[in-house]
């Protein structure tokens, strides 16, 4: 068995399960026994629920055995990204000032996907927060990226991203925020959906930014990919921001080709910077979906030189006020010694945020003080207008884009973490849609003579993740890409 | 100049609970009290991940508040977060309303002295409240969250306020107008309705303002007032002295009748407003303001007018409507008798008001004498059927044995004897015992009336018509 779950679908799992072919409790044993080998040298995983899996995983194969019909995903081993928060589960967000935090509640995303039959297998590393691109601001570790251990796995879900690539779970859960389920999905040659805003519940999902962060699900396959997000999408009435609306039939629309489509390629995701074989694999892959019916039309999104900074000024307002509340007074570390309630503040949350949750603090804080509001977060706020409109009139033109997720493949660690300017200007082809709230996926197209996975994106209308899945199916079954693996570290 | 020629200039914000089930963003209870931290979830926690979900019930007894006060109610209203550190401020941020708030505008009308004042309000907004921090004499401080997320409406008025007593009007007013609405019980004691002041003194005559202090834990209406004076007082001093007077915020200390320093206009904090990312706008249409407008009760100062109408004095009317209860009380009454409303006023006050702990209680199905009870009763007195002093006798009994005006009446045959046949009787056995005082009043003594009068109510046990016996005791006297 346990040579099996190594590049096995999820969705192949939950049929061999549902037809008891094999047993849940055998799926968590291959991985447990997979993570146990390799986690040492990835890194994916901050905690590994051994007898929390082996438990619920029983109680799936009982179940099964009594003849009791159960949820879609019944008996797959999945992981979260620990950010989710889990009932009885230390959810940290990557950060020492959640160290030893057990909620006492369960965020909505991860609570659907228990319910339709899928078992934990623990919680996943991160950039502390959400923040970051490379997974090396985790408070606890870096994750290496399995095609190549002296790179990273991209982040803010590094661990998610990585923990699929290398067979680590069946399929993960992440939140992308500006990038940060696409970026690693791509850098780690696998399949990550930012579905549209309010689509997937953000209840229980530790916040960065709040009118940024959407949950998605990261799969193996397009159609894995499809599977977690029909569980986990849907209305949520604890979530204010919650689209009113059940979740697609993103399987079928995986499976149901892309003829007639018309796929708009924005000029202005094609431009100087580009790494020349991400480019060439981009381009291949444009004309391969040319070649399975799809119309190419040239399309323009002249705001997106603005999506950057615009991101940057929104998302470290809200990452500002959203972090407030780890004080130390109620949960989390608290400083062990303070004279007075100033220090008790400055020193705890000195202690526990590490730098780049400190940084996007203190320009957040910027961002927001008394008489520049209109410069700064007012202004961004506009130009986050223009930039939605510039999507809703290019999807005048065109059923969805396509663009490259990443310019660049997999850096390698420590390359860029002197330079945070650069490391941002790295999110230029991701950080548009979550300003938009459009959906997007990305998917493996190819590989650098290196070896290295890039990134496919394919960005939808809003409500429109459909399109999406239909494009990213459609290639998919024409092209052998997500059939490689990379080898398992020594 | 002496202290006569400036005049303080006064704007209240005045926090009022609403009284909701649950809190204003969660499901905890919003009720007053309880064992610490009972009442709350991962929400008003501040936990991460927990998310607010607007409690609709808060937004409409905000909008009856705005409605009431003549405000301008937003068709679309948004939350804001307002940034600061605090143990009982669990998220590091109130949601509150900034610069979109639910209502703009409007006014407060109260009487001070009989004169009718007003006062215009900048705006009320929406918030949650935060929690209680509580320092045990040991040095150890604790936090109690269980008012954190109680739904809050500020009302921010403008400087339009004069004196110390018309500012504890002006809260009063505001008072009796949610318990009106029956949007909140308007409690100081137990901080459902609480006021920070903004004071600042001028020269009369003049228009541009001085500088002001705020002034904060003030939440009773004698604080209000002493708080308001002493401030008042002190800023004459310093201006008399030519010293200027520094913008801070200061804190009451009800204990020692001063106030001190908190911060200072330097220490103040920067809020960092920013709409709340995890709410969308709050959308109140026209058929919400329809029902909302139509579901308004009659407001204390309409009320006071169709007072006035009634014929009631200034006085007695605005007893009638300082709760909702007394007005409503009195109206029912006034339906069911024939009286006067004067008559059903005196009554009102007089005798119910004086019986009952909790003038809002009034209306309660269990109240001794509800109103009609009072109406029979006004009515038996009115037509002579009983005096006014078995009246209060009869009303008496009336409250303690939860009994008809009617019952006690005829059960116990204390109404009074109007029979003239009785009565002469009785009046012929008092003068036939009395001939010296007869003797006496027929050669000119006319105030051995009264002694013949006296002597004929004990006959009759108190019970005679005193009218009829005056007019049979002239005859037989004559």
């Amino acid at each position: 068995m346990a040579s099996h779950v190594r590049g096995l679908p999820l969705v192949a799992q939950a049929e061999g399960v549902a037809a008891g072919q094999w047993k849940s409790r055998d799926l968590v044993e291959a991985y447990l026994d997979r993570i146990a080998r390799l986690d040492k040298r990835i890194g994916a995983f901050l905690l590994v629920d051994v007898e929390g899996a082996r438990r619920k995983a029983d109680i799936i194969d009982k179940r099964i055995a009594a003849g009791e019909s159960l949820g879609p995903l019944a008996g797959v081993p999945v992981g979260l990204k620990d950010i989710f928060v889990t009932k009885g589960i230390e959810t940290t967000a990557g950060s020492k000032i959640l160290k030893g935090f057990v909620p006492p509640y369960e965020s909505t995303a991860t609570a659907r996907l228990e319910a339709a039959g899928a078992v934990s297998l623990g919680k996943l590393n991160l950039d502390e927060f959400a923040m970051g691109s490379s997974n090396e601001n985790s408070a606890y570790h870096p994750v290496r990226n399995p095609w190549d251990l002296e790179r990273v796995p991209g982040g803010s879900s590094g661990g998610s991203a990585a923990a699929v690539a290398a067979s680590l779970c069946a399929g993960t859960l992440g939140t992308d925020t500006g990038g940060s389920i696409r970026q690693p999905a791509s850098l780690c040659g696998v399949v990550g959906v930012k579905p549209t805003y309010g689509r997937v519940s953000r209840y229980g999902v530790i916040a960065f930014a709040s009118s940024l962060d959407h949950p998605g699900p990261f799969g193996r396959t397009v159609e894995d990919a499809a599977a977690l997000l029909e569980v986990i999408a849907g209305h949520d009435p604890m979530d204010s921001t919650s689209i009113p609306q059940p979740a697609g039939r993103y399987r079928q629309a995986s499976r149901a080709g892309l003829s007639g489509m018309r796929l708009g390629v924005p000029k202005e995701y094609f431009q100087a910077g580009m790494d020349a074989e991400v480019e060439a694999a981009v381009r291949a892959a444009l004309d391969e979906l040319g070649r399975l019916g799809a119309r190419l039309v040239p399309v323009s999104l002249p705001h997106t030189k603005y999506a950057i900074a615009t991101y940057y000024l929104i998302c470290t307002a809200e990452a500002s006020s959203n972090l407030a509340r780890y004080d130390g007074v109620r949960y989390g570390h608290r400083t062990a010694e303070a004279s007075s309630l100033e220090e008790l503040y400055g020193k705890t949350r000195g202690e526990g945020f590490g730098a780049e949750s400190k940084r996007r603090i203190v320009l957040g804080t910027y961002v927001l003080r008394a008489g520049y509001y209109e410069a700064y977060y007012g202004k961004a706020l506009r130009v986050r207008r223009l930039i939605a409109d510039d999507f809703v009139a290019a999807f005048q033109q065109c059923d969805a884009l396509v663009t490259p997720t990443s310019p660049t493949p997999a850096f390698k660690l420590g390359e860029r973490a002197s330079d945070p300017l650069q490391m941002y200007l790295a999110d230029i082809y991701t950080v548009a849609p979550p300003l938009a709230g459009v959906p997007a996926l990305s998917q493996c197209c190819g590989f650098t003579k290196s070896g290295l996975p890039i990134g496919l994106q394919t960005i939808g209308p809003a409500l429109g993740e459909e399109a999406v899945f239909r494009v990213a199916g459609a290639y998919e079954a024409a092209t052998d890409w997500h059939r490689r693996l990379p080898e398992d570290p020594a | 100049m002496s202290s006569h020629d400036y005049e303080a200039v006064i704007g209240l914000e005045a926090h009022v609970q609403l009284g909701t089930v649950t809190k204003i963003f969660s499901i905890s209870s919003a009720a007053f009290g309880g064992e610490p931290n009972r009442h709350t979830d991962p929400v008003c926690l501040g936990l991460p991940g927990a998310l607010p979900v607007l409690n609709r019930r808060a937004v409409d007894m905000a909008v009856r508040l705005g409605l009431a006060t003549g405000s301008r109610i937003r068709s679309r209203c948004r939350f804001a977060r307002k940034h600061y550190f605090y143990p009982d401020l669990p998220k590091g941020f109130q949601i509150s309303q900034y610069d979109e708030p639910l209502c703009e505008g409007g006014v407060v009308t109260f009487r001070l002295d009989g004169e009718v004042k007003q006062v215009r309000l900048v705006r009320i907004h929406m918030e949650d409240d935060a929690g209680k921090n509580i320092h045990d004499p040991s040095g150890v401080s604790f936090v109690d969250y269980n008012r954190a997320g109680v739904p809050l409406c500020e009302m921010v008025s403008e400087p339009d306020i004069r004196s110390a007593d018309e500012a504890a009007e002006y809260l009063r007013a505001i008072r009796t107008l949610v318990r009106y609405l029956g949007i909140s019980d308007g409690n100081m004691e137990e901080g459902s309705l609480r006021c920070d002041a903004n004071v600042s003194i001028r020269p009369r005559g003049e228009s541009k303002l001085g500088t002001k202090t705020e002034l904060k834990n003030i939440n009773s209406f004698k604080n209000v007032r002493d708080a308001i004076e002493h401030e008042i007082a002190r800023q004459k001093l310093l201006c008399g002295r030519g010293e200027a007077v520094v913008q801070e915020t200061r804190l009451w200390d009800p204990d020692h009748g001063i106030s001190a320093t908190m911060r200072s206009k330097e220490e103040a904090h920067d809020y960092r407003y920013f709409p709340e990312p995890d709410l969308p706008p709050v959308v109140v249409d026209e058929t919400w303001l329809a029902a909302a407008r139509a579901a308004l009760p009659e407001l204390p100062e309409a009320r006071h007018a169709r007072f006035l109408g009634l014929g009631l004095s200034a006085q007695d009317a605005s007893v009638l409507v300082a709760e909702r209860q007394i007005g409503d009380y009195f109206d029912q009454a006034l339906a069911a008798a024939r009286a006067l409303p004067k008559k059903i006023a005196n009554w009102v006050i007089n005798e119910v008001l004086a019986r009952v702990a909790d003038a809002r209680q009034l209306t309660d199905e269990d109240v001794p004498v509800p109103p009609a009870a009072l109406a029979e009763l006004v009515d038996l007195v009115e037509k002579g059927t009983l005096s006014g002093k078995l009246g209060k006798e009869v009303f008496g009994r009336m409250w303690q044995e939860r009994r008809r005006a009617g019952d006690i009446v005829a059960a116990e045959s204390v109404s009074l004897v109007s029979d003239s046949a009785v009565i002469e009787a009785a009046c012929r056995r008092v003068v036939e015992r009395s001939p010296d005082e007869v003797a006496r009043f027929r050669a000119g003594n006319a105030k051995l009336l009264g002694f013949f009068v006296g002597n004929v109510m004990k006959e009759t046990g108190g019970k005679a018509n005193p009218k009829i016996v005056n007019e049979i005791l002239r005859k037989l006297l004559a």
